[in-house]
């Protein structure tokens, strides 16, 4: 094709020179501008750009890193290119997910693992990211079709699979164990885990492995309605992990049950903290973790936290006396009429179980927490008669027979 | 609690509570937490069927006890309409609750998650997370799965979107 439209310029070219009448001249002009139309639309067709060894500088069009890069020239980032160094998992390919992976694809990410069990649907249209031609591939594999068309450099992992079973859930950790990408990395596998998922028993289990393995993680979502979302950074054990409070909703002002219209049953959390745009209100707040928290490896990594509390604390009063010998020691103002005094704020650094259960003005629970008051207590009889795994299995069978 | 029906009050406090909170990862007290779930069915379903009000079979079907499939029926109109229930016992569990699902009627209803999960937002979960680790699979079946079918199964007979497995030849007949 691209070979014959050559030939057809070279036609057209020795045709315009044989002409003796000039008149003709606009129109064969006009005919080659469109051949030249045609010549760039079939170069810009499937064709794949070839991987980039080193990320350049150089601004040119055919570069595309040349934006990216143009970031350390101004000073906003140091080294750029560190950025093919890291590893991204991404639980939930859908309207959050797929726009995280195409994102920190374009950037130029070292590695993203895309963790998901459905498949594309005509449904999924209205967002970005997957097209109709998709439609009944897995979500993981169309978006490393898309993605590894847009930038090859990425290496992309696809994993089809529920986290929240006990299989998927084994599948889900080891992956992100694995450290073949970088063996000499600290930690996990992975530096960052996205929960991009639209329900409560997947983020539990993003919550779980990540209290399990140490691994910080950004949760966040988006609500049925569209107008409001949240987004929620976790530490484990410096900041609250998933299971330390109840998830919260931007209180309506209404029982939620009499705006849920009958029949519409979306697999999005309605409305989890975050920002609702009806209101033009985006609270945010510090959750520090709970030390009542129901997830026992949360209770472990609050205990390392606090135990690494002197270490970190030396740290950081070395880096603020190295910052302090760099700037000349001189008094910002000779007066101080009003007697203003900046006060160490360390004392209120320890943990205190009643500040997690206030909360910001708008704000309250999604689920309430459990009572440890056995209110339902009618049937205490003490079932202890028969304690046969077995035997149990069998006395059910037979019921159901 | 309030809104519920008397009945299903007395039953659900009929249906012995569990104590352990474990889950499919935690060895010996899962064991334990099993042998509290299988307590609590047996006592559910001889209770359902001394009140002739027989409506579900499950059973574990792998040795770990985390599958768990069987069927479950409402009737309706007097006709008797049964469905495949199946069920995974997630990593989290009891923090979360089992999905239930009831794959047959996957796409023909709007309270239904991907895969035939059946909703149990509002109806269910609040009171699974106040009542953890109290409540197991009895009462999940007790109070997610048995008003789902009640509320839904009358629907997707009437606008057509189920129908009865005797209806092919009765309505030749008529």
């Amino acid at each position: 094709m691209e070979v014959e439209l050559k030939e057809m310029l070279h036609d057209l070219e020795s045709l315009k020179e044989s002409l003796p009448d000039p008149s003709h001249r606009a129109s064969i002009d006009k005919l080659r501008l469109r051949v030249e139309q045609l010549t760039s639309l079939e170069k810009s067709g499937p064709a794949r750009r070839l991987k980039v060894k080193d990320m350049s500088a150089e601004v040119v069009d055919s570069n595309p890193y040349s934006r990216l890069m143009a970031l350390q020239r101004m000073g906003i980032v140091e080294n750029y290119e560190r950025i093919r160094e890291f590893s991204v998992a991404i639980v939930g390919i859908g309207g959050v997910g797929s726009v995280a992976a195409e994102m920190l694809t374009r950037c130029g990410i070292g590695r993203l693992l895309l963790y998901d069990y459905d498949k594309v649907e005509l449904a999924n249209m209205n967002r970005l990211f997957f097209r109709p031609e998709q439609v009944n591939m897995t979500k993981t594999d169309a978006a490393v079709q898309t993605l590894s068309d847009i930038n090859p450099d990425v290496v992309l992992e696809s994993y089809t699979m529920n986290i929240t079973t006990v299989q998927g859930f084994e599948t889900f950790v080891s992956s992100l164990k694995n450290k073949s990408f970088r063996p000499n990395k600290e930690g996990s596998g992975v530096d960052l885990v996205l929960s991009c998922v639209d329900n409560y028993e997947a983020r539990m289990a993003v919550n779980q492995a990540c209290n399990e393995m140490n691994q910080t993680w950004m949760e966040s979502g988006v609500s049925e309605d569209a107008v409001s979302g949240h987004i929620q950074l976790l530490i484990p054990g410096e900041t609250a992990c998933f299971a330390c409070a109840p998830p919260l909703v931007v209180a309506s002002g209404i029982d939620e049950r009499t705006l849920k219209r009958e029949g519409v049953c979306a697999a999005s959390l309605p409305t989890t903290m975050g920002y609702n745009s009806l209101k033009d209100y985006f609270p945010t707040m510090e959750m520090k973790p709970n030390p009542q928290c129901s997830n026992v490896a949360c209770l472990e990594r609050q205990q390392e936290y606090i135990v690494a509390k002197p270490a970190r604390d030396a740290a950081l009063k070395a880096k603020m006396e190295a910052e302090v010998l760099l700037v000349p020691e001189f008094a910002l103002h000779a007066d101080n009429e009003w007697s203003i005094s900046v006060v160490d704020d360390s004392g209120l650094d320890s943990m205190d179980a009643t500040s997690s259960d206030t909360l910001p003005e708008g704000l309250v629970r999604e689920l309430p927490s459990a009572d440890k008051s056995q209110e339902l207590q009618t049937s205490e009889a003490p079932l202890t008669s028969n304690d046969d795994l077995e035997d149990l299995r069998r006395q059910l069978e037979a019921l159901n027979s | 609690m309030e809104g519920w029906d008397p009945n299903t009050k007395s039953t659900l406090t009929q249906i012995p509570l569990l104590t352990t909170k474990a889950g499919p990862r935690d060895g010996a007290a899962w064991t334990q937490r099993l042998k509290e779930e299988y307590k609590s069915l047996i006592a559910y379903t001889q209770m359902n069927k001394s009140n002739d009000n027989d409506w579900f079979r499950i059973s574990a079907s792998n040795p770990e006890g985390t599958r768990w499939t069987g069927k479950c029926w409402y009737v309706h109109n007097l006709l008797k309409y049964e469905f495949d229930l199946q069920f995974d016992i997630p990593v989290t569990y009891p923090s979360t609750a089992p999905e239930l699902e009831l794959p047959q009627l996957d796409g023909k209803t709007q309270k239904m998650y991907r895969g035939g999960k059946i909703c149990l937002t509002v109806h269910f979960k609040p009171l699974w997370a106040k009542n953890c680790p109290r409540f197991g699979i009895a009462h999940a079946l007790c109070l997610g799965l048995a008003p789902w079918l009640a509320a839904e199964v009358p629907i997707l007979v009437d606008s057509g979107m189920i129908k009865h497995k005797d209806d092919a030849t009765t309505s030749t007949e008529t």
